[in-house]
């Protein structure tokens, strides 16, 4: 069958000051297929795609759009070119409707002539289509549907869909292949940019890996095993395999009673009860926004409670500030989700950043930077962390050497309880393992460690048990050897412990 | 079309050679002003500088003491205002809190002026920074326990402080009825001179000095900068943010209140309401300009009042003082727009080939 080429890049480059983001991109795409765009973060994807939509221009090299030299100046040249980009966030008006949003915008045409249209493109493509649904009123996947629907209607036949996935759970990104499949089996190109392998291997035709900017390599998906994908996309073979050394059972370090906590929107966390053992990881898996971060900084004394209990070794602390936490000796440390709005101080420099939590144990009103000083070298040189030296300001570091130096700090303080949200988010993959490493070495250590997760297999791998959120409830907790991927997906979406249990039997 | 865009962050060296691009801009700027009014622009200039330094026949160091007492208020109160800037609480306050200060000085002046002249000097400047402080103080507690707006507040309260000498010098601490003066002090009162000069100055570097190293060696200012750039990073590091907004705070107001009291114990021997000349809000531009680094500070006070010194002495049949004072904005206001083009750059789209 000859393919008609919907996409051709050759030569692209675009740098931003004196960063290449990308350099000599070469990229094709036929019309018919499905093409991942495979990177570690950082690697250049978005930016590459941002070109094809319009919203940056490339510094060098040609684009060629169905076997034509052109130029895309804005969003609207993309979309005169067929071609329609998914973002991240979506860009979706809440309080309109399903039609309102795919009309909304020039050329959009009567709202009546767009819903026969729709509807009947989405029979064709067998979508569901519930026209006068509220954005408000939608799952992250429904919405993630119309913005599908807003540029089909706009009649693009060349999709970019840029890390689809990150917000779905397994059920609905099962629901959002089946979808790119039938678009593709009716003639449309699309891209989908990840970093994760297995979603690849499930949904692509041929694979596109970039490293540092640069185009490594293109393969048929068939050809190819996530071992191979790895090493092209990190430039080395990597293990994949991240360890779980077991360790003798320690006595419980930290226990959570009924925990109900309230913010503007109303509850946040609701009768949320666990405990925690020294020596073990515990993970929280649930879909963003589910309670994940007031359930963190809710232990460490950062939000109020309305109600429960929080005892740390036998000691509650429900109530009390971090200064109290400090001042009672309670050796915990929280490695939040905002690394620079809360753990570290952005403009200030590596060093002045290892004083946030130790300055106060010198003596006298003045500072003593030579022991941050000591730690700041020693971290850099135990982490690796690119950084020109301990002097450089923190926000002029890449988003994984900023993670050392907050996780560094946090474990050189040695606590006994270590809480770390999403702690390898936006790191590469050499990274996250180096990441994995050294909670597994703090565990061994004997420190008890909540890790609020959203890689579900990370979570499968890494921790010993797993507890679910469910808008701010506990699903359950699941032991993290004998569940599986589907199980904690249904408990995401709401169903407790025995109904998914009960739910997988029936499947079977 | 137009972008704005962030520049990378520049070096040291690049720095200082793109300040004194900037100063030299606002001078070609001024000049450009200055040819407009029929003036020859180099020769305001000289006049303005042989303002600033030059003194008369019988007494040459008349204007660059002239100039150093304009300097003193100035610095005083951008470093005061620097140190709530750096923990980003807006402190529009200075003018209130430096007249606070100069009134207890003035009230000591007026009720104890027979006490030993040190003894004396000392009781003013405890006064008149405790003065600034308790005022600066108000703001922040109404900032800390109840969420009230700081930028609001401390402009509200440089009128009070303003109508409060008002009334005293035309109420309680009149001289002579029918005549809104507290009339002038007891010689007693006066500050020591040195080089001719009220020791003011003295106190003034030295404490530049001090609130520089207060902001990056001690644990105090740490925590305060810390606090300015994130109240959350504050919390999560275990510091009692309210308690450091209330100490900062103080401070701010008791450096504005020393200001406040040199003007009176220093110059003028009396209180009034023009006790602070403007310097309050004159500092707010400083301090930013200067980026709240206290030695740079320093500099940019000593410019400013080179220029305000200078540019007073220039006969108004040559020019007039107003246009001194447009002529002052306009060097400041370039100065400030090539600060934006040192972080920010504008980038043209290119136009379709």
């Amino acid at each position: 069958m000859v393919r008609l080429e919907a996409i051709r890049l050759e030569q692209v480059r675009k740098t931003f000051g004196t960063v290449a983001a990308n350099d000599g991109v070469h990229l094709d795409l036929q019309f018919g297929e499905v093409l991942a765009l495979l990177g570690e973060n950082g690697s250049g994807k978005t930016t590459l795609m941002n070109m094809l939509s319009g919203i940056y221009q490339p510094d060098g090299g040609a684009i060629y759009v169905r076997g034509q030299r052109a130029q895309i100046r804005s969003p609207r040249d993309a979309r005169r070119l067929g071609v329609g980009m998914v973002h991240q966030h979506f860009k979706l008006v809440d309080s309109f409707t399903a039609l309102e949003n795919i009309v909304l915008g020039p050329g959009g045409g009567t709202l009546r002539a767009a819903r026969a249209k729709i509807e009947a493109m989405c029979g064709e493509f067998g979508f569901p289509f519930r026209p006068d649904q509220r954005v408000r009123d939608m799952s992250v996947g429904e919405k993630q549907t119309v913005e599908i629907q807003k540029l089909l209607y706009r009649g693009a036949d060349i999709l970019i869909l840029d890390e689809p996935t990150a917000v779905l759970t397994p059920q609905e990104s099962a629901v959002l292949f089946a979808m790119l499949r039938r678009l593709r089996d009716s003639g449309q190109a699309v891209i989908i940019i990840t970093h994760k392998l297995s979603e690849v291997l499930e949904i692509s035709d041929r694979v596109t890996v970039l490293r540092r900017g640069r185009s490594v390599a293109t393969v048929p998906t068939a050809e190819t095993n996530a071992a191979r994908l790895t090493e092209l996309m990190v430039g080395r073979p990597v293990d994949l395999k991240i360890s779980r050394p077991a360790c003798p059972q320690a006595p419980e370090l930290l226990r959570i009673q009924q925990l109900t906590v309230k913010n503007e929107e109303g509850y946040a966390l609701r009768d949320v009860s666990f405990s925690l053992a020294g020596g073990e990881i515990l993970g929280v898996a649930g879909i963003a926004g589910c309670g994940q971060k007031e359930l963190c900084e809710t232990i460490a004394g950062l939000q109020k409670a309305e109600s429960g209990g929080i005892l740390f070794d036998g000691q509650d602390i429900l109530g009390h500030s971090p200064a109290d936490i400090i001042r009672r000796g309670i050796s915990m440390s929280f490695i939040p989700e905002d690394r620079l709005g809360m753990g570290l101080v952005a403009p200030m420099n590596i060093i002045d950043n290892m004083l946030l939590k130790t300055f106060r144990h010198a003596r006298g009103p003045l500072l003593r930077r030579a022991a941050a000083r000591a730690m700041a070298q020693k971290i850099i040189a135990e982490l690796e962390i690119a950084t020109p030296g301990p002097h450089t300001p923190v926000r002029q570091l890449s988003g994984g050497n900023v993670q050392k130096v907050l996780l560094g700090r946090e474990i050189e303080s040695n606590p006994r309880l270590l809480i770390t949200a999403y702690p390898v988010r936006g790191l590469d993959t050499h990274t996250s393992f180096a990441i994995y490493d050294l909670l597994n070495r703090q565990k061994q250590n004997g420190v008890g460690i909540l890790f609020i997760g959203e890689d579900l297999d990370v979570l499968l791998e890494l921790c010993d048990r797993v507890l679910v959120l469910c808008r701010g409830e506990c699903m359950g907790i699941v032991d993290a050897r004998q569940t599986t991927k589907e199980e904690l997906g249904l408990m995401m979406t709401g169903s407790r412990l025995q109904q998914a249990q009960r739910g997988k039997g029936a499947a079977e | 079309m137009i972008r704005i865009v962030k520049r990378p962050e520049a070096g040291r060296r690049r720095n200082l050679l793109i300040w004194a691009g900037a100063f030299v801009l606002a001078l070609l700027a001024g000049a450009a002003f200055l040819a407009l009014l029929g003036q020859k622009p180099w020769e305001i200039y000289g006049m303005i500088l042989k303002g600033a330094f030059v003194g008369s026949r019988r007494n040459p160091l008349s204007a660059i003491q002239a100039t150093i007492v304009k300097f003193v208020p100035l610095l005083l109160v951008s470093l005061g205002l620097t140190l709530a800037f750096q923990m980003r609480f807006w402190n529009i306050g200075g003018e209130g809190q430096m007249i606070l200060g100069a009134i207890a000085a003035s009230a000591f002046a007026l009720y104890t002026p027979n006490l030993p002249q040190p003894l004396l000097a000392i009781l003013m400047l405890l006064a008149g920074c405790a003065a600034g402080g308790l005022w600066a103080l108000l703001p922040a507690v109404c900032k800390v326990r109840l969420g009230v707006n700081e930028t609001l507040f401390t402009l509200m309260m440089n009128y009070v402080a303003l109508y409060l000498v008002a009334y005293l010098q035309s109420g309680p601490w009149q001289r002579t009825p029918g005549f809104a003066s507290v009339g002038s002090f007891s010689e007693n009162i006066r500050l020591p001179k040195l080089f001719g000069v009220h020791i003011g100055w003295l106190l003034a570097l030295a404490l530049t000095a001090l609130i520089w190293a207060y902001l990056r060696h001690t644990k105090q200012g740490y925590e305060l900068r810390v606090a300015g750039e994130s109240q959350t990073t504050a919390r999560y590091a275990g510091m009692r943010v309210g308690r450091i907004v209330l100490r900062t705070m103080f401070f701010s107001g008791a450096v504005c209140g020393l200001a406040g009291m040199i003007q009176v114990a220093g110059i003028d021997y009396t209180l009034s309401t023009g006790v602070t000349g403007g310097v309050g809000f004159t500092g707010i531009t400083l301090a930013w300009l200067a980026q709240l680094n206290p030695p740079a500070i320093a500099l940019a006070a000593a410019v400013f009042s080179i220029l305000e010194k200078g540019s007073s002495s220039i006969p108004p049949d040559i020019m007039a003082a107003e246009a001194a004072q447009v002529l002052q904005s306009i060097l400041l206001f370039s100065f400030l727009i090539c600060e934006f083009f040192r972080r920010y750059a504008i980038r043209w789209r290119a136009a379709k080939p």
